[in-house]
């Protein structure tokens, strides 16, 4: 029974983890930036959780009513000022400036609210749980982000494939000059998709708030797992980064099943085995 | 064909030359700094060195073989343990297992080469994170080196190295004074070769390198191997000065790669005296800056950032522009033949 | 006689240190086709990067109903109604040939051209609508690269080689479709490499030869030898 409640765990937290790759996805999909201060946007957008939730005594829940706006807002301002310039045929411009980026987050983070944990506090939320029966039990905040995630890839879905601004965005990731010939913007069309993202960072960063204490220097590890779920579930496919998610989750569970010190590492091997032996993932989409 | 005879193909410059000489009179000096400079001074000299050696290792993999790879604290780390695991549990004297930890972090980079070649880009750099950190967990379950809490090097292996405190203070020092000078040559030296040549037509255009025959494969796997025994090697002599080593020290993402990336970017990418510049700078703003604490870490953040933006190639690539200045030439010039 | 509606002005263009155009002088009047031939690397399709603001040059140097466009981006350029049909139709490859269409409408230029009306200039696309761009046929494709430029009702379409590689029955299908496509009041700039195709749609001519203009005047009133020397340098 201890096998399937880690499993179920795992496929919830999945969620998660698809929720810190979708994100990473998007972007790269869109003008193959790999943001590497990803994860430490995750957690800046935790920090914010927990000053919006101090200091207006609001749900978590209610604070992603602020904390989404703000951070796609950022995400606007950020491509538009900062990242635009360095996206061209030369990797290591994105790469670097993304990494300074991770470091002056971490540290400033670390100046104004220190090094201690934190949480957010969701009240009777924390620990209601639904009885499943044979004695095992689904949180309902696992469930809750889980359908968050399923819903947000749905909706991505929508967006790339259902509407003119996925169209753009499609059509600026194919060919950014004829694109712009069509009348976009790329610097903006790029603008929207950081913010998409950083939207989706926000929900995630609540969400991981709500769940474990954080503190400045988990961003990361964030990135890392939500790298690896894109990795897994095949580069280009947004459903994929949820089996991804899964995958990983499943595989951390059962390590730590085995022994608490090999959870990460279990899941890192689970990467390393699906980079070793389908290095385009899982379910890489087709195209291209 | 008397243009053929006239003119011949040079790879020095009379800067370069008035450069080694001036370069073995500074050696000369740095070589006797036991005799003049005081006992922190001899410390804060090693530092440097091993820095302006990981800032060479990084710059050669990612200024030159396009590796752009945010995980070399795995080779780091991975080189201290085996320092502290050789000297304690097979009784190797610390300064002779250098060699040996050089051939097993190379033996260890092939099968994680063959694995992280297969992502891409800035998916690359990812991955070798990963590989870090796969390293930090497997060194924290390894009990008989203190696990997750680390361990200290036990007194009498620390005597084996010399009987005298400034003894061993001298040789550590001189140990990393010699990896620092093996670095540099080796990347100089690489670099001058045909090898070398292929490696610099990969990243300048590496469709038009592969037309000409240039297994890009091969070469950026060499490359990579080569750079994570020196860099083991270095992590060795890191924990070496140290004498104490646990996972989180020794696979510090901050400490071996941000650093040394913030080094490189704002020394000059893609060249062998970026690295070295942006070391003394690096070391000139901690000395001065070091109380600001986590604030220096953001200020260098914010410096690399608008360098990269700004000017991309560096200090050392501003003042190459400004004067055609090349100390460690690379590239070959036809020059017309002198009559002495 | 009125004013040109794009007027070129001692346009040099440069990619990197390469200078590919010198002093280019060249004018449009509304409603009229314009030929621009030259030899491989004469500089047509830099011309065609320098209008559509693809390559940036001096504001005067492109100057649109009067005003200094020459700086503008390549979006704010086809907002202001140029289009382009792309050398090698460069369609999206991810998106469906309707979508294709679309995002040529997106700058929201109102006019004749829409979807609709695409589809009943070339009834087979409506057939494959839904079908991605990349599985047509090269003919099809030109007619989407067509479409998708018409979508945004633009007052001048720039058209880069567009027989290039195409059976000549599609290229013959295409350019008998012209005259309808350029009828109502649009005006034209075709580059080609074929000429008598060219010249036989347009009214006046430039030739370019080495990044300047070697030739220009009606089509009626110049002789082929007149070309071949412009075109050749011989």
């Amino acid at each position: 029974m201890d096998w399937v409640n880690a499993v179920l765990q795992g496929v919830l937290l999945g969620g998660l983890y698809a929720l810190f790759a979708a994100g990473l996805s998007l972007i790269f999909g869109v003008m193959r930036l790999v943001n590497i201060a990803h994860g430490d946007f995750i957690v800046l957008a935790a920090f914010l959780g927990l000053v919006v939730t101090t200091t207006l005594g609001m749900h978590p829940l209610a604070a992603l009513a602020i904390v989404v706006p703000f951070m796609a807002l950022l995400g606007y301002v950020l491509q538009r000022c900062i990242l635009n310039q360095t996206l061209g045929n030369d990797i290591l411009p994105p790469l670097l400036v993304t990494f300074g980026l991770s470091v002056i987050i971490q540290n400033g983070l670390l100046e104004i609210f220190t090094a201690n944990p934190q949480k957010l506090s969701a009240g009777a939320l924390e620990t209601a749980s639904i009885p499943l029966g044979g004695g095992l039990n689904a949180g309902v905040l696992p469930i809750l982000t889980f359908a968050a995630a399923v819903a947000i890839i749905a909706f991505l879905q929508w967006i790339f494939y259902r509407t003119s601004l996925g169209r753009a965005f499609r059509a600026v990731s194919d060919n950014q000059d004829i694109a712009q010939l069509m009348g976009l913007n790329k610097s903006h069309i790029f603008g929207l998709a950081m913010a998409l993202s950083m939207a989706v960072i926000a929900i995630a960063g609540i969400f991981l708030a709500v769940r474990t204490s954080f503190d400045p220097s988990v961003g990361p590890a964030r990135l890392i797992f939500g790298f690896e779920a894109v990795i897994i579930g095949g580069l280009g496919n947004l459903w994929g980064t949820l089996i991804g998610g899964i995958i990983l989750g499943v595989s951390q569970n059962i390590g730590a099943q085995i022994n608490p010190g090999w959870q990460l590492l279990a899941g890192h091997i689970a990467f390393l085995i699906v980079l070793a032996v389908r290095p385009r993932g899982l379910f890489p989409r087709v195209d291209g | 064909m008397s243009a053929a005879t006239d003119h011949i193909i040079v790879q020095s410059s009379r800067a370069s030359r008035a450069a080694s000489i001036v370069a073995l009179l500074l050696l000369a000096i740095l070589v006797a700094a036991p005799w003049w400079a005081g006992r922190a001074d001899l410390r804060l000299f090693g530092e440097i060195y091993l820095y302006v050696a990981l800032a060479c290792l990084w710059n050669f993999l990612a200024g030159y073989a396009g590796l752009v790879s945010v995980g070399q604290q795995a080779f780091v780390g991975f080189g201290g343990y085996c320092l502290f695991g050789m000297a304690m549990f097979l009784g190797i004297h610390p300064m002779a297992t250098i060699p040996f930890i050089f051939v097993l972090g190379a033996l260890i980079s092939v099968p994680v080469a063959v694995l992280i070649f297969r992502l891409r880009g800035a998916y690359f750099a990812i991955g070798t994170w990963v590989i870090a950190e796969v390293f930090r967990l497997t060194a924290a379950q390894i009990s008989a080196l203190g696990g997750g809490s680390g361990t200290s090097i036990p007194v009498d292996i620390i005597r084996s190295i010399a009987a005298s405190r400034s003894g061993r203070e001298h040789a550590a020092y001189w140990a990393a004074l010699a990896v620092a000078i093996l670095v540099i040559a080796c990347v100089y030296l690489f670099l001058r070769s045909r090898q070398g040549l292929a490696l610099q037509a990969i990243r300048d255009n590496e469709t038009a390198a592969q037309a000409m025959g240039i297994d890009i494969w091969r070469t950026k796997f060499f490359v990579y191997v080569v750079t994570a025994g020196l860099t083991s090697a270095v992590g060795a002599l890191i924990f070496l000065q140290k004498l104490r080593i646990s996972p989180d020290a020794a696979f510090s993402v901050n400490d071996w790669t941000a650093f040394v990336i913030f080094i490189v970017v704002i020394g000059g990418i893609g060249t062998i005296e970026g690295p070295i510049v942006g070391t003394i700078v690096f070391f000139l703003l901690r000395e001065t800056l070091a109380d600001l604490g986590s604030a220096y870490l953001l200020i260098l953040g914010v410096v690399a950032i608008v360098v990269m933006l700004r000017a991309p190639s560096g200090l050392w690539g501003f003042v190459k522009s400004r004067t055609g200045l090349e100390l460690f030439p690379t590239t070959r010039r036809v020059v017309p033949k002198h009559k002495d | 006689m009125a004013d040109p509606i794009l007027k070129i002005q001692n346009l040099d263009a440069y990619y990197g240190d390469f200078q590919a155009l010198f002093g280019v002088n060249c004018e449009v009047n509304k409603g009229e086709i314009i030929a621009i031939i030259g030899a491989n690397g004469a500089g047509k399709t830099t011309l065609m990067r320098a209008i559509t603001g693809l390559l940036k040059s001096d504001p005067d140097m492109v100057q649109w109903h009067g005003s200094p466009v020459g700086a503008l981006r390549a979006d704010q350029v086809a907002r202001l109604g140029i289009a382009m049909v792309p050398e090698g139709r460069q369609l999206f490859p991810s998106l469906s040939v309707e979508e294709n269409l679309k995002i040529g409408g997106q700058v929201g230029r109102s006019g004749a051209w829409s979807v609709e009306t695409v589809f009943e200039l070339f009834p087979i696309l409506k057939e494959r609508r839904n079908v991605p761009s990349t599985s047509l046929s090269g003919g099809q494709q030109q007619m989407v690269a067509i479409g998708r430029a018409l979508m945004s009702n633009p007052d001048l379409l720039l058209f880069d080689e567009i027989s290039l590689g195409l059976a000549p029955i599609i290229i013959k299908t295409i350019y008998d479709a012209l005259p309808n496509i350029v009828g109502d009041g649009m005006t034209g700039i075709i580059v080609e490499q074929d000429i008598a195709k060219a010249l036989s749609v347009s009214d006046r001519v430039y030739c370019l030869q080495e990044g300047r203009v070697s030739l220009e005047g009606s089509v009626k009133s110049i002789s082929r030898e007149d070309i071949s020397h412009a075109y050749f340098g011989v």
